[in-house]
Parts: C-alpha cells; sequence; structure tokens
C-alpha cells in the first residue's frame, strides 16, 4: 500500500481505479446481505453501516461524481427497500455522501489509512445529519442530531472501514 | 436549449437525484399504504438469500462444533482431557439442543392451549438493514395467511406487529422501535396507558399521572384497546419509576427477550381477541387477573382470520 497521499489540484493526475467485474455489485449484495444477518445472530452488530462504507470506498475509488452519486443512490434506495423507514430517506444520504466521497476522490489520494480513517468519520457524521435532517424536515420524526450510540457507531464504522478497505483494494485491476 | 457546464453536470445531477427522492418521500407521506414495488421486489430477491444464509450459518456452527472445536481440543489435551473435552461439548450441545426444545415446546404447548386462535410459528431470518429502526423479518408471510397489523408475540410476551407482508416473508416492527406501540395497563391497578418503544432496549409507559401508584417491579399487561393484541398478554415490569411533568416518567423491561428472538408467533388474525379463563399461559401470564378478578389465559377468536384479496 502507497503510505503517502497527496493534494492535488488537477483532477488529471489521480488515478481512477477500476474493479474486476462483478465487484461492485458483489460487495454491495454482500454488504447490504451482512446487514440485516449480523444483527440476528450478534445484536451489537447492528452498530454497523456497511453499505455506507460501499458508498465511501467505491466513490473515492471511481473518482466520478456522477457515477458516485448514482451509485449511492442505488445503495440508498435498496437500504431503505430492507428497513421500514420510507424509500428515499437513506437514498438522498447516501446519494449526497456518493457526490461528496467521489469529488473528494478525484481531489485528494486516499490511500492512507489516517486519510481513510478521517474520510469515513466525516463521511458518517454527514451522512448522520443528512438522515436527521430529512427526518426532521421532511417526516417530522423528532431525532437527537447527537447521541453516545451514533459516536460509537462512527468510530466503529470508521475502524471498520480502514480494514474493509484495504480488503477491497485487493480487488483492484492493477 | 441552454447548455449545462461539463463540469457543472454532476452538481445538477445530484439536484435531480435528490430531488427526485425528495418527491419519492413525500408521495409516500401521503399514500403510505400503497406502492412500494420496490420493497417487495428487493425483499423478494433478498429473503430467499438470507434464509439460505441462515441455513448455511447453521451448518457452520455446526460443523465447528462438531469437528473444528473438537479437534482443537484433541491437539491440545491428553486422552483423558480430550475425553472430557468432548463429554463437555456433547453437554453443550445436548444443553442447546434441550434449550432450542424447551422453546419449541413452549411454542407449541402456548399453541396448544390456544386452539382457538389461530396462529403460525415462524424463524426469525433477518433485521433491518439500518440500526435506527427496530424490525424483523420472518420466514412466513402471505401464503401462510400473514396481513398487516398482525399482532407478534413469543410465550413470554408480547413482541411487535406485522408492517408489511409479503409472500415468503414479512416484516416486523419490534416494540423497542421508536414507532411502535401496544395498548397497555398495569396488571394490579389497571391504570391503562400505550406502552412505546425509544430505540433501546427498555420501553416507555407514557400517560400515567403523578397521582397514580406505580412501583417498580409491577407488571404490565396488554388492554386490547389497541385491538391487535388480546387483554392480558405479558407486555414487561416496570424497572424505572421517576416523577415528571405533566406524566410519570416509566421504564419497562420486555418480558420477551427481543434482542435475541429466535421464532416466535404471529397471531392470524386481525380481528379483536378475547380471553377466557381456562389453561394457563405460558409464564408469568398465567396468574395474571382479569377484569373480573379471575385468572385469564385462554385466547379465544371470535372470528376466523379474514382473508385479504
Amino acid at each position: 500500500m502507497n503510505d503517502t497521499f497527496d493534494l492535488r489540484i488537477s483532477e488529471s493526475h489521480i488515478e481512477v481505479h477500476k474493479f474486476h467485474g462483478g465487484t461492485i455489485l458483489l460487495s454491495l449484495i454482500l454488504a447490504l446481505m451482512l446487514q440485516g444477518f449480523l444483527p440476528v445472530y450478534i445484536p451489537k452488530a447492528n452498530i454497523l453501516d456497511l453499505p455506507l462504507l460501499i458508498t465511501i470506498y467505491f466513490g473515492l475509488s471511481r473518482r466520478n461524481p456522477s457515477t458516485g452519486l448514482l451509485l449511492g443512490t442505488f445503495i440508498g434506495l435498496l437500504q431503505d427497500s430492507l428497513s421500514k423507514t420510507p424509500l428515499g430517506l437513506f437514498g438522498i444520504a447516501k446519494t449526497v455522501i456518493g457526490y461528496l466521497a467521489s469529488s473528494i476522490g478525484a481531489r485528494l489520494d486516499t490511500e492512507h489509512p489516517l486519510a481513510r480513517f478521517a474520510l469515513t468519520f466525516s463521511f458518517f457524521a454527514v451522512h448522520q445529519g443528512i438522515v436527521v435532517l430529512v427526518q426532521k424536515l421532511l417526516l417530522a420524526q423528532p431525532q437527537p442530531w447527537f447521541t453516545m450510540r451514533l459516536g460509537v457507531s462512527c468510530l466503529v464504522n470508521s475502524i471498520l472501514g480502514v480494514f474493509l478497505y484495504y480488503l477491497l483494494d485487493r480487488f483492484r485491476k492493477s | 436549449m441552454v447548455g449545462i457546464p461539463s463540469r457543472h453536470r454532476s452538481l445538477f445531477l445530484l439536484t435531480g437525484v435528490v430531488l427526485l427522492q425528495v418527491l419519492l418521500l413525500a408521495v409516500q407521506i401521503k399514500r403510505d399504504s400503497q406502492g412500494r414495488l420496490i420493497r417487495v421486489w428487493t425483499v423478494s430477491a433478498v429473503s430467499p438469500v438470507e434464509r439460505s444464509g441462515a441455513w448455511g450459518i447453521g451448518k457452520i456452527r455446526d460443523a465447528w462444533r462438531h469437528y473444528f472445536a473438537l479437534s482443537d481440543t484433541a491437539r491440545a489435551n491428553e486422552d483423558l482431557r480430550r475425553e472430557n473435552g468432548q463429554l463437555k461439548l456433547e453437554i453443550m450441545q445436548l444443553q442447546s439442543k434441550s434449550a432450542e426444545a424447551d422453546r419449541l415446546a413452549a411454542l407449541l404447548s402456548f399453541k396448544q392451549t390456544q386452539a382457538k386462535v389461530p396462529m403460525i410459528v415462524a424463524r426469525v431470518i433477518g433485521s433491518s438493514a439500518d440500526a435506527n429502526s427496530a424490525v424483523i423479518y420472518l420466514d412466513q408471510g402471505l401464503r401462510e395467511g400473514i396481513h398487516k397489523n398482525m399482532g407478534v408475540i413469543t410465550p413470554e410476551g408480547v413482541v411487535g406487529k406485522v408492517i408489511e407482508s409479503f409472500r415468503d416473508t414479512c416484516q416486523v416492527l419490534l416494540l423497542t422501535d421508536r414507532d411502535s406501540g401496544v395498548g397497555a395497563m398495569i396488571s394490579n391497578s389497571r391504570i391503562q396507558s400505550p406502552v412505546g418503544g425509544l430505540g433501546e432496549p427498555l420501553l416507555t409507559m407514557k400517560y400515567v399521572g403523578n397521582d397514580d401508584e406505580v412501583n417498580v417491579g409491577d407488571r404490565v399487561v396488554t388492554s386490547g384497546m389497541d385491538r391487535i393484541f388480546p387483554k392480558d398478554l405479558p407486555v414487561g415490569t416496570i424497572s424505572q419509576v421517576k416523577p415528571g411533568s405533566p406524566f410519570k416518567q416509566i421504564r419497562v423491561r420486555p418480558s420477551a427477550n427481543i434482542e435475541k428472538l429466535e421464532e416466535v408467533i404471529v397471531l392470524l388474525t386481525t380481528d379483536p381477541l378475547a380471553l377466557k379463563p381456562g389453561a394457563p399461559l405460558n409464564g408469568s401470564a398465567a396468574t395474571a387477573p382479569s377484569a373480573s378478578g379471575q385468572p385469564v389465559s385462554r385466547l379465544t377468536n371470535t372470528k376466523p382470520a379474514e382473508k385479504h384479496p
């Protein structure tokens, strides 16, 4: 793994990573399965948001805001479909995260674990902020902006993200 | 037509996609019970995989218990210790099987004592894809006669209600969800108040006045007022009481082990159910007094389950 990361102004200097066929789809299906499956056996696992980690990773790697946001939309709507939330709640949040991740990925080289940790932490917080905002404004469901559980969730997902991204790096086309 | 500069195209796309989803949300808020075909498709596509996943995990778990754990023991210990380990392992397996048999026997016994109530035992095969909602998926659906708003219980107490039903699976909103609620009352004082979820393991009893006497340890049972659950099913036990304004702040520990559900019972009727004296309910509900002061325990259905088109 490259242990340095550079801030570059021009998008053209950043390498766009491509993946072996089906990697994105398989990762997405696996993430959604595990998201619904793990908490049945390990209740504490419900603090994970694997679909969000997948959105962030492929957004950062593909570095194309349009595909990033569409991937986020797709993942978010699937997640909504598997929850009791109205369709669009996670869709909106993950659309924005997909856009932000791919936009930032186009400007920063995000290979360093610390950079990945910090970005995942920030994206998780932004994601939760959007979810709460939509719940407050559109669904009239008062939700707290911050809880201790959310803080722990943010931290755990960021740590898991670093390892998950490292694993997903293996599936890149060299 | 005015062209969009290429560098701003993704921003326009973002705005468009977000606006579309806002509209989608708006449509759902207006017509909550219609549409949602994507939900049916997604759940139908995912549930067979979850079902096979549950099967696969069971097999892996069995393989681990039968082989790997045993071989670790064999490598690590001498013959006697190995034999001891084997015996312990067998005891664990037997205990696990015995616990499962007890659970299933409790379900069967409950079902037999409530013979007049149409009900079905279902296995939990998945949970919500987001951490904020307490939702589970069961391995039975429309084909077995499960419809929206049917009550879900275990012999220990109330679990939740069905919020969506698909062909072979259904979605259950657990009592611990923020949006969940059940008509309830305190067993000995008969003070009525809805009990709802807080998104955490404990429940809350919402509208009990400061003048009413409520004690920690009091049992909370269903009042039957929600017309989903029959009267006097155990909901939980009061674990905390604090004065509040204008109502007391009461926390209730659910009777059912909602965080670790494996099998549940779905009441196959959306008609009001009534309890009548007779065979005891499993667990603490057995001695729950009825409004007339008699022990109540048998569920009686007034009408057969209505089949929805």
